[in-house]
């Protein structure tokens, strides 16, 4: 591979991880924190980039031809870094969705070990509280903190079978540790249950229910609230949690 | 000028040079076994083949006028470029699927996380083969390789990154000197018992300092015994000569010279442990763990096999560890044990610095030493 051929390739990688940067869809990807580390990465990417660049147009100015005997051979493997150069510029996959968390089990249980559950606001109604939160607080402390409030939640709709669910994605590094939190909705109070579909975001208010399910493919406890109204709402720029 | 410079074997004589067909390559000629990594052809100018030649600067000979001239790589680039541009409807719809999707947001993740790693471990390791000098690390490190296996351990904590940075850093080590024993320990350890690591862990089970000690113990344990194993039966003829790296103009010239090479090198290996670990993501349903996880023995090999498969980043391994509650405690240490010890996307990149040869030797050595450390160390301690 020549000098001026690593250099483009160097300058789309770093220029890729800056664009994600800049347009604020890394979101889909990472966590909010790594912009701090795309964003230097990528730039270092650039200096490398206009480095080799200035030595490959330096050496052809003082009549060397390049014939790519700078070091072993340089690796043709570093053609592949082109894939996730595609990745980000062209397919520019969305963030995982109910796809993903109807194949994975609801992860929950991570929360056990959860130790205290502050009182919710009593001036705030309904109070928005995240998905895990809710799920923790139904699960590990029997809805106690959530009595006599209104909840708000946030999330995407999945279907488990037939019956909607509310789950959000959870990620602690990048989306390929994601996992869903899911809720289970009670449509008692609602009355009707309106036509959703999978993937719409949608801001649920309701109530504590002690109703609990089981997630089938880990057999973990899933909570229901008992909803009183669903309102379609447009995707957050951070989809995850 | 880039071009004076000198072939050097720089593993402080311990290669037998040229024993191994196509590792030492001083023409810098395309290797006859290695050429299939890639099918590029557009590399035909550049790597004409090259008579087995003694060590010698490439300079000696004349510059190799390439007799038909194919395509040179910056223009097979640009055509992939003009390809990718306008193919990218027909990419979109390629990936409309939903599992293709899952697929690539996955790969994409996992590629987007990993570069600033990646650029970290490999401008440490630049700066280590630029800017310190051969002599330093002899004096720092012990002479025995028995003591300084631990050390090199022990040292592993001050890297604060994950394991896409500590390959390259070690292949700088074992460059400058370092006995591979010892590098390749700090390799093991960096990634596994650092601070960011250790607190996130430390998140992870709140409740549970104990699975803190036990991970530190566990990963410091099997990351050094796989050093005394390595001194006792590594051989040196399994590792990849390492790159010849150019007395360019200059450290600084040595400096960039280094960071180019070493991450679109490791980065590429990086991006076919993504894609792979992306696919087994995606396509093993979680459903088949449930069965096994409340078997002991079981259990534990689930998620230590889990943990080489999916290749998470060992700064966030723990809270996965954490959400799997249906194992046991010992299970979920394999699988934070092993998962910076060895994963797809590891064996990946150290098949890229140290040759495959070695990995392949390596990585079932360190998944065994690693299970039996966890298991050894949630026994005593959890």
């Amino acid at each position: 591979m020549r000098r001026d051929a690593q250099a483009v390739l160097l300058l789309l990688v770093g220029g890729g991880l800056i664009r994600l940067a800049w347009t604020g869809d890394y979101l889909d990807y990472v966590k909010p924190y790594a912009f701090w580390l795309i964003l230097p990465a990528g730039a270092v990417l650039l200096v490398v980039a206009a480095v080799t660049a200035w030595g490959a147009w330096h050496e052809r100015k003082d009549g060397h031809e390049d014939h790519g005997h700078d070091g072993h051979g340089e690796p043709k493997v570093a053609w592949l870094l082109l894939a996730p150069v595609v990745g980000m510029l062209l397919v520019a996959p969305p963030a995982l969705g109910s796809y993903e968390a109807e194949r994975t089990g609801t992860v929950v249980g991570a929360e056990a070990g959860r130790s205290s559950y502050p009182e919710l606001p009593d001036d705030v109604d309904p109070v928005p509280l995240t998905l895990l939160d809710y799920a923790a607080r139904s699960i590990f402390d029997d809805g106690l903190t959530m009595e006599g409030h209104r909840i708000q939640l946030r999330g995407f709709i999945l279907y488990d079978g037939d019956e909607p669910q509310l789950a959000r994605m959870v990620v602690s590094c990048c989306a390929a540790d994601a996992r869903p939190v899911k809720i289970g909705l009670d449509w008692e109070a609602a009355g009707a249950r309106p036509e959703l579909a999978a993937d719409q975001w949608v801001e649920v208010v309701g109530v504590y229910t002690s109703r609990q399910g089981r997630d089938e493919i880990n057999g973990e406890l899933v909570p229901y609230i008992a909803v009183e109204s669903v309102t379609g709402i447009p995707t957050p720029d951070n989809e995850y949690q | 000028m880039p071009h004076n410079e000198t072939v050097s074997a720089e593993l402080a004589g311990t290669e037998p040079a040229g024993t191994e067909p196509g590792s030492v390559d001083p023409g810098g000629s395309a290797v006859p076994g290695r050429s299939s990594d890639l099918g590029d052809s557009g590399d035909a100018a550049e790597t004409a083949p090259t008579e087995p030649s003694p060590p010698v600067a490439p300079d000696d000979f004349p510059p190799p006028t390439p007799k038909r001239r194919g395509p040179t790589s910056i223009e097979a680039l640009a055509l992939l470029l003009v390809f990718g541009l306008t193919a990218r409807p027909g990419l979109v719809e390629l990936f409309a699927a939903p599992a293709a999707q899952a697929w690539a947001a996955r790969f994409v993740a996992v590629c987007v996380q990993a570069f600033p790693f990646l650029v970290l471990g490999t401008a440490l390791s630049a700066a280590i083969a630029a800017f310190v000098p051969a002599g330093f690390f002899h004096r720092v490190v012990p002479k025995r390789t028995a003591l300084a296996v631990p050390v090199a351990g022990i040292a592993g904590a001050v890297l604060p990154a994950c394991e896409c940075a500590s390959v390259p850093v070690a292949g700088a080590l074992v460059r400058r000197g370092v006995a591979p024993a010892a590098a390749f320990t700090f390799m093991l350890a960096s990634p596994a018992i650092n601070p960011i690591v250790v607190v996130s862990t430390l998140v992870a089970f709140p409740d549970d300092p104990r699975m803190v000690v036990a991970r530190v113990t566990a990963s410091l344990l099997a990351a050094v015994t796989i050093g005394w194993l390595w001194a006792r039966l590594g051989r040196t003829e399994w590792l990849k000569a390492p790159a010849h790296r150019h007395h360019e103009n200059g450290k600084w010239a040595a400096f960039w010279a280094a960071i180019r090479h070493d991450f679109l090198h490791a980065g590429g290996y990086l991006v076919i442990g993504a894609a792979i670990a992306a696919a087994l993501n995606t396509l093993v349903p979680e459903t088949w763990l449930a069965p096994i996880a409340e078997h002991p023995v079981l259990g534990v090999l689930a998620l230590a096999v889990l943990a080489v498969l999916v290749s998470i980043c060992s700064e966030s391994d723990a809270f996965v560890a954490a959400s799997l509650t249906q194992f046991s405690p010992t299970a979920k240490l394999a699988f934070m044990v092993v998962g910076p010890f060895v994963d797809v996307k590891l064996a990946a990149m150290q098949a890229g610095t140290f040759g495959r040869r070695f990995a392949s030797r390596f990585a079932p050595a360190v998944f065994c030493t690693a299970v039996a450390a966890s298991v050894l160390a949630g026994v005593v301690l959890l």
